[in-house]
């Protein structure tokens, strides 16, 4: 018919298209994991550590990376938020004014954002050397944390950003105190959104590999603390997908099921966090 | 201007600058206890701005520079090193879109009780109530005290942002075209709840509705590019404007 018309059918196609496309690849990716990775997923892939010869198709699982992947990203997720929520609040709350500062610090956290992995490996690396450690879970930790710091910040900061400044005013309005704005308030307003923005920092420490290739170590054991080295599972798949021998390669797919399982969860749990928080924040205590 | 009723808001020299504009020129205001003072004036005057002087809601803009004295029962709240939270507390503000907090209707309501140290759970009960019934919003949620504010209707999330502020215990009430948003039926019901408010509190309310102004006001203020043009009780100065400015606005609003 007229221009605006085909205008806007070619970009609904568009976007049709892109969608399918998107869908396609997604499934194909997950079609492939479990069509190799399930003859090879076993019982005792997930309840048990690297026995002798595991990497040569023997028995044995990779529980060692399963754990140590849950304490790396757990640890380095709880060391972000404590510095993010503060960061992301302080930004909302107290540097609203200075908009052009606090552009740039957006602009900052983006470009975090954007650096690869493996450059946080390899100033972790330098840390590690620097303070003396070992590669071990504590300097994956710190590694992971710093990586994901920017993410989770950027993430909070978006959250807190659409929050209504009048909201902030009745707050004050009434006599609240900065304090008491930022956590009665903005906190609570800002939760499920938060939630959301945790788990986007914590998918991502739990699937890097390249951040904690050099920080982590390896280890066929579970770490019993914090200076220990640790497995992950994404090295592990690594180190497996790289064997010479079908037998471990297949078992690669089988561990790379168990990460996008555990991925799954979380983001699930997330889900539900948030909209069992929306239904009943309304009765919650304080 | 006289005014025989005591002030309980006293302004003086007023002064506020933005970078690049004096929105505020040397208001010099007095405005009665127990009576609704309105604000008239067209958009830009520097109303909502007057507004937040008065419970220092300017100090969330650096920007502005503000300077004068407005003493609120002899203090100058302007004055630096006064406690900014008492004062907020006692010149509730409503505005012109209502912000709910983000928790039940019941804890709208406590959340100022608690501010004010109110914490015992029978009181907090009966305070609740009793606010939520001065703005005219018990009835419609009293079977729904805790299911989430962000569920009412405009206007019922006005009426609670007026229990809101009242439950902390206000002396002056100010509001800044608190029924823009709302329809007819919302807004009759503010409006009532005004009328009956004026008896325990100074109300200073900007609205943009002449009618409105007629049906409450006791007092009004015209200000126009940031000054005041005229103020005087509301039949003088609707009826019987002297200024010119004053009677091109009264007389294109009607
Ligand atoms: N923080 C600020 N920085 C710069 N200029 C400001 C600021 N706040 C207000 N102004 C300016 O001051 C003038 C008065 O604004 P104000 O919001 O007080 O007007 P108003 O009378 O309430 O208008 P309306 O009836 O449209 O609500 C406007 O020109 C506005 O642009
Ligand atoms: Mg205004």
């Amino acid at each position: 018919m007229n221009r605006k018309s085909l205008e806007e059918q070619f970009f609904r196609r568009l976007t049709q298209l892109t969608t399918v496309l998107l869908f396609v690849v997604l499934t194909w990716i997950i079609a492939t994991i479990l069509y190799r990775g399930i003859p090879a997923m076993s019982w005792d892939m997930i309840t048990k550590v690297p026995q002798g010869g595991f990497y040569f198709g023997k028995e044995g699982g990779v529980l060692n990376a399963i754990i140590g992947s849950f304490y790396l990203a757990g640890g380095a997720t709880l060391c972000a938020i404590f510095v993010s929520l503060p960061v992301a609040l302080f930004m909302n709350i107290h540097l609203v004014k200075y908009q052009s500062f606090l552009t740039r610090i957006r602009l900052l956290l983006d470009i975090l954002w954007g650096v690869p992995a493996i450059v946080y490996g390899a100033f972790g690396f330098t840390l590690m050397l620097y303070f003396g450690l070992r590669a071990s879970l504590l300097a994956g930790i710190i590694t992971v944390a710093i990586m994901i710091c920017p993410i989770m910040i950027r993430a909070m900061d978006e959250v807190l950003r659409t929050i209504p400044r009048g909201l902030m005013e009745a707050s004050y309005s009434l006599g609240s105190t900065r304090t008491e704005t930022a956590f009665k308030i903005y906190a609570r307003k800002a939760l499920p959104g938060l939630t959301t923005a945790v788990l986007l920092a914590l998918g991502k420490g739990i699937g890097d590999a390249a951040a904690v290739l050099f920080t982590a170590g390896f280890t066929d054991y579970i770490p019993e603390n914090l200076l220990q080295p640790t497995a992950t599972l994404p090295l592990s798949i690594f180190f497996q997908l790289s064997s010479p021998i079908e037998a471990v390669r297949e078992r690669a797919y089988a561990a790379a099921i168990i990460l996008t399982v555990i991925i799954l969860l979380f983001s699930l749990t997330g889900r539900g966090i948030s909209t069992l928080y929306k239904k009943y924040s309304a009765n919650g205590n304080d | 201007m006289v005014m025989t009723e005591t002030p309980i808001i006293r302004i003086r020299d007023l002064n506020v600058h933005a970078p690049d504009n004096h929105i505020l020129k040397n208001i010099h205001l007095d405005i009665p206890k127990n009576k609704i003072t309105v604000l008239l004036g067209p958009s830009g005057c520097g109303k909502t701005t007057l507004l937040k002087s008065l419970n220092r809601l300017t100090d969330l803009y650096p920007e502005l520079k503000i300077k004068g004295n407005i003493y609120i029962d002899d203090d100058d709240i302007l004055h630096p090193e006064r406690d900014v939270s008492q004062i907020r507390q006692k010149m509730g503000l409503l505005s012109q879109r209502p912000y709910p907090l983000p928790m039940s209707i019941f804890k709208n309501v406590a959340y100022g009780l608690k501010l004010k140290g109110i914490t015992k759970k029978d009181e907090v009960e009966r305070r609740v109530q009793e606010y939520l019934k001065k703005a005219a919003l018990w009835d419609e949620v009293k079977d729904r005290l805790h299911s989430s504010a962000e569920q009412l209707s405009i206007g019922q999330q006005q009426r609670l942002c007026l229990a809101r502020g009242l439950a902390v215990n206000p002396e002056v009430i100010l509001a800044d075209e608190p029924t823009s948003a709302l329809d007819p039926v919302s807004t009759q019901m503010i409006e009532h709840q005004f009328q009956e408010l004026k008896e325990e509190y100074t109300i200073v309310l900007v609205t943009h509705m002449l009618r409105q102004a007629r049906r409450l006001a006791d007092y009004v203020v015209f200000i126009y590019y940031g000054k005041i043009i005229e103020h005087g009780p509301v039949n003088e100065v609707l009826d019987n404007p002297k200024e010119e400015l004053t009677k091109k606005y009264v007389s294109a609003g009607v």
